[in-house]
């Protein structure tokens, strides 16, 4: 099978800092590939290159086949690629609704739209509410709230149904767990789930062990900047992968980088 | 692949657990709601301050509720509440403007003079002050948005610029009224009136109600006026999120600059004459920043309304007019308008809490 997503030698400088030295990166369709690495392993630099928010140096990236290059996010999500950025990139002062349709607005049909550039609110909010509830993931009575005034758990769920609703080709999620709860990092795993079964492939950057092994297929374990290896959750504990990605211990037929 | 329903062990505790997540159900006192309601109607508190004093001094100046007194506030504050329309969008972007004041009086120059220096036909050289003042907004943006300049600094700098070269193009030179009404009448449009039942409004009001109505259709109900609350609010998350936020800016100074180059138009009409000293130049920085922050819009940027804006205008008119009916010392005017800003500013602070 070819990979739906390929990185190949992707190189990412700032300075004198290598955050991306020479790294591959392949992703499967219909897969939940999960990205491990220690702090400063250059997870978010890989991430932010996929999803446009960064321009790699050198390398390449293929999408379908076909080499991509991003210069902004708008390209990357027009390519239908949608990131959760851990800080959820949302405008605390606007609704839900403004929120989920920022930088891609639904006008009104008709001369109020084209001429008056008016928004389409019902069909926005409309379609927000849908999103909200298909997740299941919060109790929110009024789609028009402002962001700041909803809970860590329930912000971090709009912005999961953000990307789930427009990501068509693939969603990526950093650290989607790291602020919840029990109880809320359980929906947003099984929201990860529900994402697959529709045939979407997911990259899933963790720091929470269980949880990147309970939903991952394969694990890629980033360390120095490049790919370490990839594994099954099947094959090695959770111990071997937190050895492998700080380097206390080297998996089968990998040499440590000089 | 692991099964999914057994996999983390210790959510088996999760069993038997109440299924809600994280619902809330505060106890809100009168407080509270009071802050809800502000934070989601921004325009609220400037409205009810003019409401106050329009009934204080109602009550206070015998002749403050005739049609004529009232018109007249509006036709004090129409420069301002244009330069406020200017102000309003640069702020609600987190950034500032201290050159509208410049920009207005060098436009007004700048179509003046290429009328009676060049002979250009009036209607042209309007066209050409509104041109060359977005363009000079333009550049404040680019300042901004290209070299990341803060924006306190760059205006700074193009208002000392743009004032100077506005004395150094005019050579500090005066247009008479009586000349302009002569040859060129379409540069004192907007000072023309009607005047049903003998009260005099002046065109410069509606143009000024107009372009508030205008803009608050544009900020409310278009995906650019939502981008320009997401800039203000947090850039970083609305580059995410797709919107582009440094042509974004670019934009909002190009049309703060258009607006001020209005301005300067109706400062034509409202004065007569056009004059390279107009006090406007000075002070019209200072005064649509108090109308702004008194209309309750954050400095911090992505919150507030423009109506908030000509609320805090109007609330200026009222004060001056009311405070001189009374006959009280003119000082008391400045004196209970920096009372205001403090005041508005403290509110903005405390409704901001609503997040945390």
């Amino acid at each position: 099978m070819e990979p739906l997503l390929k990185g190949t030698n992707l190189v990412k400088r700032y300075g004198k800092v290598t955050a991306l030295d020479h790294c591959d990166f392949d992703l499967y369709p219909g897969e939940i590939l999960a990205v491990i690495g220690d702090n400063g392993a250059g997870k978010s630099t890989l991430i932010k290159a996929i999803s446009g928010a960064v321009i790699p140096d050198e390398g390449e990236i293929m999408l379908e086949g076909k080499p991509i290059r991003f210069s902004t996010p708008i390209e990357a999500r027009a390519a239908g690629i949608e990131t959760v950025y851990q800080t959820l990139a949302m405008s605390p002062a606007l609704s839900i609704a403004d929120n989920m349709f920022m930088g891609r607005e639904l006008r009104a049909p008709g001369l109020m739209g084209s001429v008056f550039r008016k928004l389409d609110r019902p069909r926005m909010e409309k379609f927000a509410r849908e999103k909200l509830n298909e997740l299941g993931l919060m109790t929110i009575q009024n789609i028009n709230q402002a962001v700041e005034t909803l809970s860590g758990g329930q912000r971090q769920g709009v912005a999961v149904a953000r990307a789930a609703a427009f990501g068509s080709k693939v969603v990526i999620l950093d650290e989607p767990t790291a602020a919840l709860g029990v109880k809320e990092s359980r929906r947003v795993l099984e929201l990860i789930r529900d994402v697959r079964s529709r045939g979407i492939p997911i990259i899933l950057i963790s720091h929470n062990m269980p949880h990147v092994f309970e939903v991952a297929d394969r694990i890629h374990i980033h360390r120095l900047g490049k790919r370490l290896c990839v594994i099954k959750p099947g094959d090695y504990s959770m111990s071997d992968a937190v050895a492998f990605m700080t380097g206390a211990k080297l998996p089968e037929g990998v040499a440590e980088p000089a | 692949m692991t099964d999914a329903k057994t996999a983390s062990s210790f959510e088996e505790g999760l069993k038997g657990a109440s299924e809600k997540v994280a619902e809330f159900h505060e106890e809100k006192s009168q407080l509270k709601r009071l802050q809800h309601w502000l934070h989601q109607t921004p325009s609220a508190v400037p409205m009810i301050v003019l409401m106050v004093a329009l009934l204080v001094f109602g009550v206070l100046a015998e002749n403050f509720f005739k049609a004529g007194t009232l018109s007249v506030i509006l036709q004090q504050i129409a420069i301002v509440g244009i330069l406020g329309c200017a102000q309003t969008i640069v702020i609600l972007t987190a950034g500032i403007d201290l050159s509208v004041g410049a920009i207005a009086v060098f436009s007004s120059v700048l179509m003046g003079q290429a009328t009676f220096r060049y002979g250009v036909p009036a209607e042209i050289a309007i066209v050409i002050g509104l041109i060359l003042g977005t363009a000079m907004g333009a550049v404040n943006g680019l300042l901004i948005a290209k070299m990341k300049l803060p924006p306190f600094i760059a205006t700074l700098g193009t208002w000392q610029i743009l004032l100077a070269a506005n004395f150094i193009f005019s050579a500090n030179e005066t247009i008479r009224s009586s000349d302009i009404a002569a040859t060129a009448p379409a540069l004192q449009f907007w000072g023309g009136s009607i005047q049903p039942g003998g009260i005099k409004i002046l065109y410069a009001v509606f143009l000024m109600i107009a372009l508030v109505a205008i803009m608050s259709y544009v900020l409310r109900s278009t995906a650019w006026g939502r981008h320009v609350y997401a800039t203000g609010d947090d850039p970083q998350a609305a580059e995410l999120a797709g919107v582009p936020t440094g042509k974004v800016l670019i934009q909002v100074y190009a049309l703060a600059g258009f607006f001020c180059a209005v301005a300067g138009w109706v400062m034509i009409g409202r004065f007569g004459s056009v004059s390279p000293t107009a006090s406007t130049g000075q002070l019209g920085n200072i005064q649509s920043i108090t109308a702004v922050v008194i209309g309750g819009i954050s400095l911090f940027g992505g919150r507030g309304s423009i109506v908030g804006m000509f609320f805090g205008a109007l609330i200026v008119g009222v004060f001056e007019m009311g405070l001189r009916l009374v006959g009280t010392d003119p000082q008391w005017t400045f004196f209970l308008i920096g009372v205001l800003i403090i005041f508005a500013v403290a509110v903005d602070q405390w409704i901001r809490k609503v997040a945390s």
